[in-house]
C-alpha cells in the first residue's frame, strides 16, 4: 500500500461527533483495545485526518510529536499504524513469519503464504501448536481480517494488513499471497513526516 | 471479549514502549535488514547499551543464521551487501552535495550609500537560518532577518555593509562552511559588469553576422 515515498498530505481536524464515531469503530473491529481507548484516543485531545495518495486516510493524535493511529483506505476496516501495534502488541489477531520472509516483507513484497506455513511461521492453531502460552489464537481466521504480522525471532511485528484468504486455506495451499497492500515497516507511511 | 480465540486476553500488558533506531527509525531488532547496520549499531551501543548486548551477541547472532539454509543466507547476505552499498552511494551523494554547496554574501545597494548584506546557501550546510540571523544581528549589532528570495528560498539580510565581517565571521563561528565555498559578490559591480559583458557579446555577434 505504501511501498512509494508519501508526500505530506493536507491535514484537518476531526469534528468530535466524527472523533466518536471512530472510537466506537476501532472498538468494534479490536474488542481488546477497549480497555486502553481513552489512553490510545483521549476524548479531550484533538484527533486530525490526514489525505494520503490512493484514497487513505490516517487519523492521528495531534499531539507533539504527533502520534499515528489509524489508517483507512475507503471504507475498508481501520487499519492500526504500526506504532500502535507496537504500543498493544496483545490486542489484534497475529500470525509469523519465519525470518527468511522477512527482508522480502520489509522490501515492499506481499506476504507469501509459505512465509507463515514453514516451520518458523504460526498460523492460529486449535491445540496452540502445543506451546505454551501460544500467541496466535486458537480459531481460524477468515479472509479479509485484519492481521499483525509478526516475525521469528524479533518481539515486534513487522506488517499489519488484511488476509487475502483464509488461514485454513492457507495451511491447505500452502502458497500465494496472503496479504497484499500492507503496511510495513520503514515504507512511505512508516517513515512519513507527521509534524 | 476474550471469545475471539486471541490468546492471553486476560494479562494485556499496559501501553507498551518500543525503541526505535535513531538511524534508520526501525525497532534495532530490524536493522540488520536495512542497508545502515554498522551505523545503525554504533547508535545503539551508543544510547541504549543493554539492548545492543543482547542483539549483537554472539550467540544471537549465531540464533538467527540457524534457522536460515546455507542458500538462503548467501542470498539474504548478497542482498545486504546491496543495500549497504546502496546506502553507501546515497550517503556520498549528501556529502559531495554539501562539499559542492556554495554561500553567497551578496552587497546590494539599497538607497544610495545605503547597504545591506544578503548571505545565502547557509542553509544547505545545516544550519537553521532563523538563529544564524539572529546571531548576526547581534554579533555586529544591526537588523539581521530571513527573507524570502525572488528566486524562492530564503536568505539571511543584514543591515549594512558587512562582506568583510561577515565572510570572517562565518568562517570563523560555523566551521561546517568550508571557506573556499563562500563567494563575496558585490550586485552593483556585477550588474555593470553584466552589462558589459552583453555589450561586448552584441558587438562580436554584430561582427560574425557581417
Ligand atoms: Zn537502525
Amino acid at each position: 500500500m505504501f511501498k512509494k515515498e508519501i508526500p505530506p498530505g493536507t491535514k484537518s481536524k476531526v469534528k468530535s461527533s466524527v472523533q466518536r464515531g471512530i472510537r466506537s469503530k476501532a472498538i468494534e473491529t479490536y474488542p481488546l483495545l477497549e480497555p486502553y481507548m481513552d489512553e490510545i484516543m483521549p476524548k479531550k485531545e484533538q484527533l486530525d485526518m490526514i489525505k494520503l495518495p490512493d484514497r487513505v486516510t490516517l487519523y492521528a493524535l495531534s499531539a507533539s510529536p504527533v502520534v499515528p493511529l489509524f489508517w483507512q483506505h475507503m471504507d475498508d476496516p481501520l487499519i492500526p499504524h504500526l506504532r500502535l501495534v507496537h504500543r498493544f502488541p496483545d490486542c489484534f489477531h497475529r500470525i509469523r513469519i519465519d525470518r527468511g520472509a522477512i527482508r522480502f516483507v520489509l522490501s515492499g513484497a506481499a506476504l507469501m503464504t509459505p512465509g507463515a506455513t514453514s516451520p518458523g511461521g504460526r498460523l492460529p492453531e486449535a491445540d496452540g501448536n502445543g506451546e505454551e502460552d501460544y500467541r496466535y489464537g486458537t480459531e481460524e481466521l477468515a479472509p479479509g481480517t485484519v492481521v499483525v504480522v509478526e516475525a521469528e525471532g524479533k518481539e515486534n511485528a513487522c506488517m499489519v494488513g488484511q488476509l487475502k484468504v483464509g488461514t485454513k486455506e492457507m495451511k491447505a495451499t500452502k502458497k500465494g499471497a496472503a496479504v497484499e497492500a500492507g503496511h510495513y515497516l520503514g515504507d512511505g507511511l512508516w517513515n512519513l513526516h507527521l509534524d | 471479549m476474550g471469545d475471539n480465540g486471541v490468546a492471553g486476553a486476560e494479562s494485556i500488558p499496559q501501553s507498551k514502549v518500543v525503541v526505535y533506531c535513531g538511524v534508520c527509525s526501525l525497532p534495532p531488532e530490524y536493522c540488520e535488514f536495512g542497508g545502515t547496520t554498522k551505523k545503525c549499531e554504533e547508535w545503539l551501543k551508543k544510547h541504549h547499551p543493554s539492548l545492543h548486548g543482547e542483539l549483537y551477541s554472539e550467540a544471537a547472532i549465531e540464533a538467527n543464521l540457524s534457522t536460515l539454509s546455507l542458500d538462503a543466507q548467501k542470498r539474504a547476505e548478497k542482498d545486504a551487501q546491496k543495500k549497504a552499498a546502496k546506502a553507501a552511494t546515497a550517503e556520498a551523494k549528501e556529502v559531495e552535495k554539501k562539499a559542492a554547496a556554495k554561500v553567497y554574501i551578496k552587497r546590494v545597494e539599497r538607497n544610495k550609500r545605503k547597504y545591506v548584506t544578503a548571505v545565502a546557501g547557509l542553509e544547505e550546510h545545516g544550519l537553521e537560518l532563523k538563529k544564524v540571523a539572529k546571531d548576526l544581528g547581534k554579533k555586529f549589532a544591526t537588523g539581521s532577518s530571513v527573507t524570502k528570495m525572488a528566486a524562492g528560498g530564503e536568505e539571511i539580510t543584514v543591515q549594512g555593509d558587512l562582506t568583510e565581517g561577515l565572510l570572517e565571521y562565518i568562517v570563523k563561528t560555523y566551521k561546517g562552511v568550508p571557506e573556499d565555498n563562500i563567494e563575496c559578490i558585490d550586485e552593483s559591480k556585477k550588474k555593470k559588469a553584466a552589462a558589459a559583458a552583453a555589450a561586448i557579446a552584441a558587438t562580436e555577434a554584430g561582427l560574425q553576422g557581417r
